[in-house]
């Protein structure tokens, strides 16, 4: 129904609003002198040196990798499951080897290392 | 009196409407009321549970909890919002401006819009969508967008790890919460939540589907960053975290959102598991309905914390094999397993508590044949015994050598 969706919408522009609120006003009340010891980066009381951005680990990318396929499984299974209860039997089974398919991607993932946190 | 909420809404109604509005306008204006008092209505309820959790906190810990600043310590709360809003905004050389300061606000707001579709009694729903699972799924997710971006944005190289690693823990436990919440789904056969509620009338998914319970329970205490996935806390302690560059009242929307995420993943678990509002005289009085859905909330929010107060860390490694070579593989066939059982037993056709009992007896199998199957496995890291030596003995008086 079209007014369900129009409470969202009205519910997520009080949901980012009332942050908003919460986070600008303490500005009106609180100190603002910044200096330049208050601002400098935390690095357990030393100066900061070097590069910010240091060189990525290239293990959090195949992570989300994996993640991403198996994300997007699981939303491919809920419209399968939701009808589950009109399709004939053999739904199942294609469910069934549909999920297998990617179970047997995991398996293999893991055997070769991929998901081995170094 | 029973339906209060509904006959204030209709007399709110009939005001509006008396005043000259037209009718949409004031569904349009009892609509933002609504939603601006389920907001208040989260940050009223997460003021009350930090006190509860550091009176529980205090007392699992065999101290007193916050007891100066009222009777009991009833306003520690309040007293800690007002030093939060006192404090000076430090925002450090070269961070990203526009993403430091939108993060809080994007995680805040991330919990906070789960909070449109939840049913809290018969007919007091703020949004009855037919998609209300994957809404919530889809919306959950945004908090690790928001982690990410206060860690990139904070300009600090470990802000930036801690940011990396708690988004590595968090993405890799979003898979088995959400193919436990499918399940739920499986059997009601709808992603309506008052579908769901219906559907574990006379029995609740927890008694039919536990593993799936279960693995929801622990996904999402690895999704909240509660003990033992305690990761992304322990990084404030240890190093750094996503938020150490952060003062004031944006730490504080930070603080207040992983509590009222452990109330909302408690209110999670209630919707699917246990029931909802349902009740002994809930379908016909709706306000006992909002006294047991916000009941059996803050009782699963209790049982999180008691985990989190009696657990040790785990390692990132252990936490992360954990979730790949445990909880996905057993998920998947929890799945499998419920559904071939469900559709098999839909043709079959048989009593209520057949059902629910055949249900149960598979899923404890699958449980225990896997933990069993997992107890024989190799742990990844092998652990070395050291032999006992002795430390604290000079070489010349070490007799047991030489």
């Amino acid at each position: 129904m079209p007014s369900y969706w129009l409470y969202i919408g009205i519910f997520l522009a009080v949901a980012v609003a009332f942050p908003i609120i919460a986070v600008s006003l303490p500005s009106l009340i609180s100190p603002h002198k910044p200096s330049r010891r208050k601002q400098e980066v935390y690095e357990c009381g030393i100066e900061t040196e070097g590069d910010i951005r240091v060189q990525f680990k290239s293990q959090y990318y195949i992570y989300s990798l994996i993640f991403l396929v198996f994300d997007i499984e699981t939303v491919f299974l809920f419209p399968w499951a939701v009808s589950l209860g009109e399709l004939p039997l053999f739904a199942v089974v294609e469910g069934v080897i549909f999920i297998i398919i990617l179970f047997a991607g995991l398996i293999y993932a893991m055997r070769k290392g991929a998901l081995t946190w170094i | 009196m029973a339906d209060l909420i509904n006959v204030i809404e209709s007399w709110l109604y009939n005001l509006i409407v008396g005043w000259g509005a037209s009718q949409g306008l004031a569904q349009f204006i009892l609509q933002v009321l609504g939603s601006v008092l389920v907001v208040i209505l989260c940050f009223v309820i997460v003021i009350a549970l930090i006190w509860v959790e550091r009176k529980l906190a205090g007392r699992i810990q065999d101290r007193f909890g916050p007891n100066r600043a009222g009777p009991y310590g009833i306003f520690q709360s309040f007293a800690d919002i007002i030093k939060i809003f006192t404090k000076e905004y430090v925002t450090p050389t070269g961070a990203d401006k526009g993403l430091f300061n939108i993060a809080p606000v994007l995680a805040m707001a991330s919990v906070l819009a789960i909070w449109a579709v939840f049913p809290f009694a018969i007919n007091v729903i703020g949004a009855d969508i037919s998609v209300g699972v994957l809404y919530i799924v889809a919306i959950g997710s945004f908090g690790i967008l928001a982690i990410l971006m206060a860690g990139w944005s904070s300009n600090n190289r470990f802000a930036l790890l801690g940011a990396s690693r708690s988004v590595a823990m968090l993405i890799s436990y979003e898979i088995p919460m959400v193919i436990s919440l499918l399940i739920p789904v499986l059997l009601a056969k709808s992603m309506n939540l008052s579908a769901i509620i219906d559907a574990q009338r006379p029995w609740w998914f927890l008694i039919v589907a536990p593993i799936a319970a279960l693995f929801f329970l622990i996904s999402s205490m690895a999704e909240i960053g509660k003990a033992p996935f305690d990761l992304l806390e322990a990084e404030s302690e240890l190093v750094a975290g996503y938020h150490t560059e952060y003062s004031g009242m944006k730490f504080g929307m930070f603080y207040v959102a992983e509590f009222l995420h452990q109330y909302t993943v408690g209110a999670l678990m209630t919707i699917f598991f246990l029931g909802g509002w349902s009740g002994p005289l809930a379908a016909t009085w709706p306000i006992l309905g909002v006294i047991y859905f916000f009941t059996k909330t803050f009782i699963v929010y209790l049982m999180i914390s008691w985990i989190r107060l009696s657990l040790p860390r785990i390692r990132i490694d252990e936490m992360l094999n954990l979730n790949w070579k445990f909880l996905i593989p057993v998920s998947f066939l929890n799945l499998i397993m419920v559904a071939v059982a469900d559709r098999v037993l839909m043709e079959l056709d048989p009593a209520r508590w057949i059902y629910v009992g055949v249900m149960f007896v598979l899923s404890m199998a699958l449980l225990l044949t896997s933990l069993f199957v997992a107890g024989k496995t190799k742990p990844a890291v092998e652990r070395v015994e050291f032999p006992p030596r002795a430390v604290a003995v000079s070489p010349q008086s070490d007799r047991s050598k030489s």
